[in-house]
């Protein structure tokens, strides 16, 4: 990739904002090892911001030892060869930095935000958590206690158990289906080895992409990227082989009793990949449907007309691999039966009618202009850098955008929902007390349904 | 909060109905961020309107804010919630801009709008493109006094907001706990009951008390304008003055005269509840800004809270294995005193009564023996970077204005670090225990019912639910 590795583009060096706005978010470059960095300099705060995304998420961990992923994350912070957890801790509170390291289901993530004059020790940490994890025995032992214990925790969280059912049912055997933090039984089955094993194939440099911002010139950026990465090895290896996702022909109805005064409400289908040239259209749709908050279809019709609702929304999740297109809402018991058939009937109409014109153009002008807010933050700027990169939009993406929607028109809003939205071969969750609910069966005239128990849960 | 976002599960004392701040104070080194707030301008209309303008122009984007200086410490038993609710009604239209029309411009516009409500204030904003400057202040001036809620937009209003409360606090046993140790600690202050209101309070509340709230609070003597971003300040100025000039100042509104009296011996609340894990929760009365003693105190919820080296943390949850999650919270920026709280939430196996031991053990540490001066240096390195990274966002530096404003005066950011390096191991020592005492606590535990875990019914095909 040549023109990555000549990414250093003057126009591209700019002071923050200010005159005219410039055509990329930012420099592209590659080191030797393969390590994609980008750079933003935003000179407003003495603070540097760092995210690195390595390609170690839930999809490439074994289903057997679901959570894998997650926790070679999590432990990172967990002592390194020459630092004990407690000294990671202590060195970094220290500075008052920020370092993080979380899981995902594409991608993990490490993060340091520091201000400047502590760069040079907060960067020391960050290589030393992420070249030497020690994964301890005893270290792994008290991460995964915790995790246990947040599983069980998440019981009580009626919209969380929705969900999981939900994914676990849609997904069945691929890894979207899986929380990212794991089951039981495959946290237990997860040996220091497994950890060993997981960092030394993933964690890799042209495995990886670094995304800085913040109060550092391009040179200066340079030299910390090449000094702190640069020795990095790179290596490959063949990438997972992933299960089919099972395609879900009928309706499936899910109750799941638990005495609480509302019903949870998961329901969708299959939505799409990110990578799936329909994501525009589908963005547009969805901002109609129930994306768009007050300007949406959902709580127009269930929060606003008959207050039913105090959440009401609709998310597209795409992945490196079809992600879920679902809808979440809340409504006290007996109402549970008014509010899935007032969804289902939105999803009807959108596929049935066009949408309007004043609509249409509604939805356009809001993804349009809230592009800045989206990179109005170190934060936000580093993450929208490392994602168009990883979803291969290229830096100028934010330029190039408006010319993605603009052109859509409400018969392509009409196929998509047509092509995404499925009133006849839904999945539904509800968690909720089942003796107030009046029956969930019959939704669809005419379209197929199946009702079934909740899988056992295996393992707790 | 009118947010359609679904809120996450521990909001903590955190006294408000939105957003989660995470740390509790935002002070002040010297240096860029003193500079920053150096910018300030500050100007107060005829009608009373404070203003607030701080001009940075990273991006060519703005944050309005409105600041009512109303929350539910306003209200009176039986009428509870009302606050939260008024914030929902604000969006219901005026003459000028029907109902939904102010959100939908907002949002054409690539803008996005909200508001939350605490214990103190309420408060409105618009985050977006400064083009919409003008249009944003007109319509926020606009709905200061020209709502219109009908009868039947008014009930409706009313269910959405039970159904908030239902996710919120009747299914979330958590948050159920603690309601009911804040009711348990605040006998004669107002901040006894919740924000959002309690249940029947909120079923039972009339048009006519919301149009007699709105009409004594929602007036320009009573609020803050906060604009923050690529503004042209004389400009800003001039548009805050043209959208909000005209509305008449109101009569002063009620002060709210309550004062907690002092405890004399510890007080219990136990929830029995369907839950999967305990809960332990210890609220202490302690002061706000107001006294000298609050800079200690914000010092000590940071050396036991604050990152994974903290005390809390280090031997609850890292050491001795106990918790699933342990902290300390303090509510500095307050209209009245409030609470220091320490809460905690054990691991499978282990119980509510070993982690009161150990919360308890920290502070009985805390008042015996000085905190070493390293653990200071790092408590005080901490309050200085987090500084700077909160203010990396722009809608935040709004709301520290605005907030502060409402409930103390803005100038608190300048002299908050400053005083926070200034307290000593002593002063930490000394703190801990005047107020960190058994007489002067309320414990609330969470105390779970066991039943079968949640699984699904048998569903027949074909068939009903029974």
């Amino acid at each position: 990739m040549a023109a990555a590795v000549l990414g250093i583009i003057v126009f591209a060096v700019f002071p923050a904002w200010g005159g005219d706005p410039p055509k990329v978010l930012g420099t592209k470059q590659t080191l030797p090892n393969g390590l994609v960095w980008l750079h933003s300099q935003q000179s407003g705060l003495p603070l540097v911001t760092m995210q690195l995304l390595v390609k170690a998420g839930v999809l490439q961990e074994p289903a057997a030892k679901a959570g894998l992923a997650n926790l070679t994350a999590q432990l990172l912070l967990s002592g390194t060869q020459k630092r004990s957890a407690a000294q990671v801790a202590q060195e970094l509170d220290f500075l008052g930095a920020r370092l993080r390291a979380a899981g995902g289901d594409d991608f993990a993530t490490v993060s340091l935000t520091v201000v400047k004059k502590d760069l040079a020790q907060g960067l020391e940490l960050l290589k030393d958590v992420l070249f030497n994890p020690a994964f301890a025995p005893a270290e792994v032992k008290r991460t995964v206690a915790q995790i246990h214990g947040s599983l069980e925790a998440d019981e009580d969280e009626p919209g969380v158990v929705a969900s999981r059912s939900f994914a676990r049912q849609l997904y069945g055997p691929f890894p979207y289906g899986r929380p990212v933090k794991g089951a039981p039984e495959g946290l237990r089955a997860i040996t220091p080895k497994d950890l060993k094993d997981f960092h030394r194939r993933f964690y890799r440099p042209n495995n990886s992409l670094l995304s800085v911002a913040g109060d550092l010139t391009l040179e200066e950026a340079q030299r910390w990227v090449a000094q702190t990465f640069g020795s990095w090895r790179p290596e490959t290896g063949p990438a997972p082989a992933l299960p089919p996702i099972p395609a879900l022909d009928k309706s499936k109805v899910t109750v799941i009793n638990k005495d609480i005064s509302q019903a949870n409400i998961v329901l969708g289908n299959l939505g799409l990949a990110r990578s799936n040239p329909d994501f525009y259209a589908v963005q547009v749709m969805n901002y109609i449907f129930g994306g768009g908050g007050f300007s949406s279809r959902l709580v127009e019709h269930i929060r606003e007309k008959r207050g039913l609702a105090y959440h009401v929304r609709s998310d597209f999740s795409p992945g490196l691999e079809p992600g879920p297109f679902v809808v979440t809402l809340e409504t006290k018991n007996p109402s549970a039966r008014e509010a899935v058939d007032l969804v289902l009937g939105e999803m009807a109409r959108m596929r049935n009618e066009p949408v309007a014109a004043q609509e249409l153009e509604a939805a356009k002008s809001y993804l349009i202009g809230s592009f800045p807010r989206k990179m109005d933050s170190l934060d936000k700027r580093a993450g929208l850098m490392a994602y168009v990169e990883f979803y291969g939009l290229g830096l100028g993406y934010p330029w190039r955008f408006p010319d993605l929607i603009q052109g859509l028109t409400a018969a392509d809003i009409q196929l998509a929902a047509q092509k995404y939205l499925h009133p006849d071969k839904y999945l539904l969750v509800v968690v909720g007390k089942q003796s107030e609910m009046p029956s969930l069966t019959g939704l669809t005239p005419g379209g197929k349904e199946e009702k079934q128990d909740e899988p056992k849960k295996s393992g707790n | 909060m009118q947010t359609l976002a679904r809120p996450g599960r521990i909001f903590l004392f955190m006294a408000f109905l939105g957003f989660g701040l995470g740390a509790a104070l935002f002070p002040t080194p010297p240096g860029v961020a003193a500079d920053l707030f150096d910018q300030v301008v500050e100007h107060k209309l005829a009608n009373g309107l404070k203003v607030l303008l701080l001009k940075e122009s990273r991006a060519p984007i703005i944050s309005v804010q409105v600041w009512y200086r109303v929350g539910s410490r306003n209200e009176e038993l039986g009428k509870t919630g009302l606050s939260h609710l008024a914030e929902h009604l604000m969006f219901k239209g005026t003459a000028k801009y029907g109902p939904k029309v102010f959100s939908r411009l907002v949002q054409k516009a690539g803008g996005q709008d909200n508001a939350f409500t605490s214990r103190d204030y309420t408060a409105y904003f618009q985050n977006g493109p400064k083009t919409e400057l003008k249009r944003w202040l007109e319509m926020e001036a606009d709905r200061m006094q020209g709502l219109q809620v009908d009868e039947e937009a008014f009930r409706t209003e009313q269910q959405v907001v039970v159904e908030e409360r239902r996710m919120r606090t009747e299914d979330d046993p958590v948050s159920f706990l603690m309601e009911e140790t804040m009711a348990a600690a605040f006998k004669a202050h107002p901040y006894q009951w919740p924000v959002i209101g309690w249940f029947h309070d909120i079923n039972s509340l009339t048009r006519d008390d919301f149009l007699k709230y709105y009409r004594r609070f929602y007036i320009p003597n009573n609020s803050t304008v906060v604009v923050v971003g690529d503004i042209d300040t004389p400009e800003a100025l001039k548009a805050v003055q043209a959208a909000f000039g005209s509305i008449p100042a109101g009569p002063e509104p009620p002060k709210v005269t309550a004062q907690e009296p002092r405890q004399y011996g510890e007080r219990r609340v136990v929830v029995h509840r369907e839950a999967q894990l305990p809960f332990v929760l210890m609220v202490y009365h302690v002061p706000n800004w107001q006294e000298a003693d609050a800079y200690p105190l914000e010092m000590l919820n940071r050396i036991l809270s604050q990152g994974r080296s903290s005390r809390i943390y280090h031997h609850l949850v890292y050491q001795k294995r106990l918790a699933l999650s342990a902290g300390a919270d303090y509510a500095f920026d307050t209209a009245d005193p409030t609470a220091f709280t320490l809460y905690a939430q054990p691991l499978p196996g282990k119980t509510a009564e070993q982690l009161e031991e150990g919360l308890e053990a920290e502070i009985e540490k805390l008042q015996r023996e000085l905190a070493p001066e390293k653990e200071l240096t790092k408590a005080k390195n901490q309050i200085q970077s987090q500084f700077y990274m909160s203010l990396d966002s722009l809608f935040f530096r709004g709301m520290l204005l605005g907030r502060l404003e409402t409930v103390a005066q803005w100038q608190l950011i300048k002299i908050f670090i400053p005083k926070m390096m200034q307290v000593t191991a002593e002063d930490v020592r000394r703190v801990a225990k005047k107020y960190l005492v058994p007489e002067n606590r309320t414990v609330g535990v969470l105390s779970p019912i066991k039943t079968e875990k949640t699984r699904a019914e048998r569903y027949r095909p074909g068939g009903t639910i029974e």
